[in-house]
């Protein structure tokens, strides 16, 4: 079994041997060197699709040619109401480099809504229960002359605790209730602009969640949908995924929907941190040099220097599909397009998995990544980063690589800090957190108030990072975390802890046989292990 | 009224605990009054936690300034109104430097400046007083907070240091029938430049919450507070959920070191 997975399956998927150099991980904000013992499975990043040369004509393109629909212009009358609805700050990841792929949606949608007589016309953000965007953020977004012209009265953040703002549309054939933004549900036309990062993202998902209120979100955030999906990266195979389409046939019926998907290819860096995306084998000595550099700057600095200093490198994403229309037929194309660029074949499946944490996740842009989200990037993101079957065997060690620091964002994460402290040492079954605690953090007026009228993310938000995790807190048998600089974290979490790699590496042999399959996912990556 | 005087407004305690530094002129005029009583209505009903908010700097954008301004202004006669104004005018680094020393020093001194002050001139011009200046100054997230601590079935407690005159149309307003503010000392209508004691301020809002928990079956671990200042520290930490609200520098340390959420309801 071991000679037949050693032999070079594609160009993603790299085996150790005696002369192989050692891996670069990252580790929160620093990046370490580690050898990894013979034989381990590294997966990287597949090459970058080109992108689409000129995504003007594209975007105009797929406005004119939509899926299940009359094209845009078509759908136009002088007078009537229309709302945008467009991804907030989670995605993509890190933040493109601008002009955003949704600025420049923007700008063409905007002129043919003003060359048809289209006045009054509304730009929402569809952060659902994740922070609102600052300001500054939001002009970034879309670029200044949109900004100056909407903000803040027709451009602003979607307001999930809003009771005027939204609207009941109903509930499925399976009893899940759907409350909606109100200005987008009673628009005579919504339009929604995504961006594409992982499989998960767009389709159904956009209106049904992102412009959703508390309430509806709970009939999915659950740990029981979450433990059915498998993974939730695989919308065949994902529960929550069936649920957003049963809410998004709902949304179907109330309110008219021309959705703008887009691809985009996994280009995170260019130029002077391209190397973090290549095979170390591979290594100029120029490349060595920069991760040199790199690595002596940022071991000058203190800790957030370096975060600061990361979450300011744009990513160089760019786009590789467009298509418009209906939900249904444009999600199916995007998704298409996705396990393009994503998919890594890989085969069997291995006893020990390696990942390093970036300080890179939906959550915490410009601010930390703390426990919690350290929590939901292994068991959450990382973990279900599969198609078909997990890439490790059920009860295997997952590794992580992080110093699990006990820092929380005051301003962007407050539930999370009290969900970690007060709920943590109590219990860690996603269930009981739900009946017993999930609705007191959702409706405490702090938080409320805090998500309103600030930038911090609900109150149930570090509820649903947990039960993000949930599929694969059953999946594995034990999750080490290597270089962590504290006991207690680890210990709150339900991780064992090592001082170093080669430690937990021990560790887990001693867990699961020296013969054991090990398997390093190469960090940053967004890549799906497509199991055969 | 007997108990609570006996257990909570027992003064000699007071100075012992150090709050107090002498037992108040005017404890009999407390003690025959029925000033908390009123305050503090005895609703019954089965309420299990209650949101206690302090007033000025949270809710609304004024301070106890703002007031003692407003009556300055508001005097019988040009040039006493200009005497009064320019003596406020002139007060104001004293009181910023004494409310950074202590709060019952600032309270000593700041009252004072009511001194010869009618009661019924006072009561005359609060309504002017709400309409002019504290409804305009109350911050739009202040509404939300109290809608949603309401919509909770929480019971909603304002616990200030400022004057029951300038409090009653703000709470009424606010749709807050729970509350407890200080009170001038008046002799023949005339305000002393003395607090009925206990002074509300510090310590002793944090011991008025827990006689008011006690007194009406509320838990105190499921409440909510919210301040603005570091004075209200005691205040804050009797609660289960304490929150700093538009905070001072202080009290915005206070609130990372413990963390404590932090509204701002601007």
């Amino acid at each position: 079994m071991a000679l037949q997975l050693r032999r070079k399956t594609h160009e993603s998927v790299i085996y150790i041997d005696r002369d192989s150099a050692p891996r670069i991980m990252p580790s929160g904000e620093d990046f370490i060197l580690e050898d990894l013992p013979i034989g381990t499975r590294v997966l990287y990043p597949n090459p970058p699709l080109k992108g689409l040369p000129n995504r003007e004509a594209a975007i105009r393109y797929a406005l004119n040619h939509p899926h299940g629909c009359d094209p845009l212009f078509a759908q136009l009358e002088p007078g009537m109401k229309v709302t945008i609805a467009v991804d907030d700050i989670s995605l993509p990841l890190p933040p493109m480099a601008t002009p955003d792929i949704r600025q420049t949606i923007l700008e063409i949608v905007l002129d043919m809504l003003a060359g048809h007589g289209v006045d009054d016309v509304h730009i929402i953000i569809a952060n659902s229960l994740h922070r609102k965007m600052t300001p500054w953020e939001m002009k970034r977004m879309v670029g200044a002359r949109i900004y100056d012209e909407f903000y803040p009265d027709r451009y602003y953040n979607h307001d999930a605790e809003w009771s005027d703002g939204m609207i009941k549309i109903g509930e499925t054939r399976h009893k899940e209730p759907l409350n909606l933004n109100r200005r987008a549900a009673e628009s005579d036309l919504l339009i929604y602009a995504n961006i594409n990062l992982v499989p998960m993202d767009g389709g159904h998902k956009s209106v049904a969640v992102g412009l959703c209120d508390y309430v509806s979100l709970r009939a999915h955030h659950e740990p029981q949908t979450i433990r059915d999906s498998d993974s939730y990266m695989d919308p065949a195979r994902s529960e929550l995924n069936n649920k957003c389409v049963r809410l998004g046939k709902l949304v179907d019926e109330h309110v008219n929907v021309f959705h703008i998907e887009t691809a985009i290819n996994n280009r995170m860096y260019k130029g002077d941190m391209d190397f973090l995306l290549k095979n170390e084998d591979d290594f100029t000595a120029f490349d060595r040099m920069k991760f040199e550099a790199m690595r002596y700057a940022m071991s000058k600095l203190p800790r957030q220097a370096r975060r600061k200093l990361l979450h300011s490198r744009p990513a160089q994403y760019e786009m590789t599909a467009c298509h418009a229309g209906k939900t249904d037929p444009v999600h199916e194309k995007i998704i298409a397009k996705g396990f393009e660029q994503y998919a890594i074949p890989v085969r069997g499946q291995c006893d020990i998995l390696i990942t390093g944490i970036p300080d890179i996740s939906p959550y915490n842009v410009y601010s930390i990544l703390n426990p919690l989200l350290v929590q939901v990037m292994a068991l959450g993101y990382h973990f279900n980063f599969y198609r078909n079957k997990p890439l490790l065997k059920k009860g295997g060690v997952l590794i992580v690589q992080h110093p699990c620091y006990d820092e929380f964002d005051h301003n962007f994460h407050p539930s999370y800090i009290e969900f970690f402290n007060r709920l943590l040492p109590e219990t860690r079954d996603s269930f009981v957190l739900r009946e017993k605690y999930e609705q007191e953090f959702a409706n405490n007026p702090s938080y409320v108030e805090m998500y309103r009228r600030g930038n911090a993310y609900h109150g149930a938000h570090p509820f649903f990072m947990w039960y993000w995790g949930e599929n694969g807190r059953q999946h594995v048998g034990k999750v080490i975390v290597a270089g962590a600089e504290n006991a207690h974290v680890p210990a709150m979490l339900g991780w064992e802890r090592a001082d170093n790699l080669t430690e937990a590496i021990a560790m887990a042999r001693s867990y699961m046989g020296n013969s054991a399959e090990i398997t390093m996912l190469h960090q940053p990556m967004i890549g799906i292990a497509d199991m055969e | 009224m007997a108990l609570i005087y006996t257990d909570f407004f027992h003064y000699p305690k007071w100075v012992e605990y150090g709050i107090l530094t002498t037992v108040p002129l005017a404890r009999q005029v407390l003690a025959n009054t029925d000033l908390y009583k009123n305050s503090v209505p005895d609703l019954g009903g089965s309420v299990a936690a209650a949101a206690f908010y302090d007033l000025e700097g949270t809710l609304v954008s004024t301070n106890l300034v703002h007031t003692l301004a407003f009556y300055a202004k508001n005097q019988p006669g040009l040039l006493s109104s200009l005497r009064k104004s320019t003596r406020t005018l002139l007060s104001l680094p004293v009181f910023a430097a004494t409310d950074q020393y202590s709060r019952k020093v600032f309270n000593d001194l700041f009252f004072k400046s009511y001194k010869g002050q009618t009661e019924d001139r006072m009561r005359f011009f609060a309504k002017e007083l709400f309409e002019t200046i504290l409804k305009p100054a109350i911050f739009p997230g202040a509404y939300e907070l109290i809608e949603k601590a309401r919509s909770l079935g929480l019971r909603q407690v304002v616990v200030t240091g400022a004057l029951d005159l300038s409090v009653k149309p703000l709470v009424d307003h606010l749709g807050i029938t729970d509350y407890v503010a200080n009170h001038l000392e008046f002799v023949n209508g005339v305000a002393t430049g003395r607090l009925l004691p206990p002074v509300l301020a510090a310590a002793t809002k944090a011991s008025w919450i827990r006689q008011f928990a006690e007194r009406e079956g509320i838990n105190l671990s499921d409440s909510y507070a919210y301040s603005d200042s570091m004075s209200d520290l005691p205040m804050l930490s009797v609660v289960g959920h304490p929150a700093a609200v538009n905070p001072d520098m202080r009290l915005r340390q206070a609130a990372l070191h413990h963390d404590w959420p932090i509204l701002n309801l601007k």
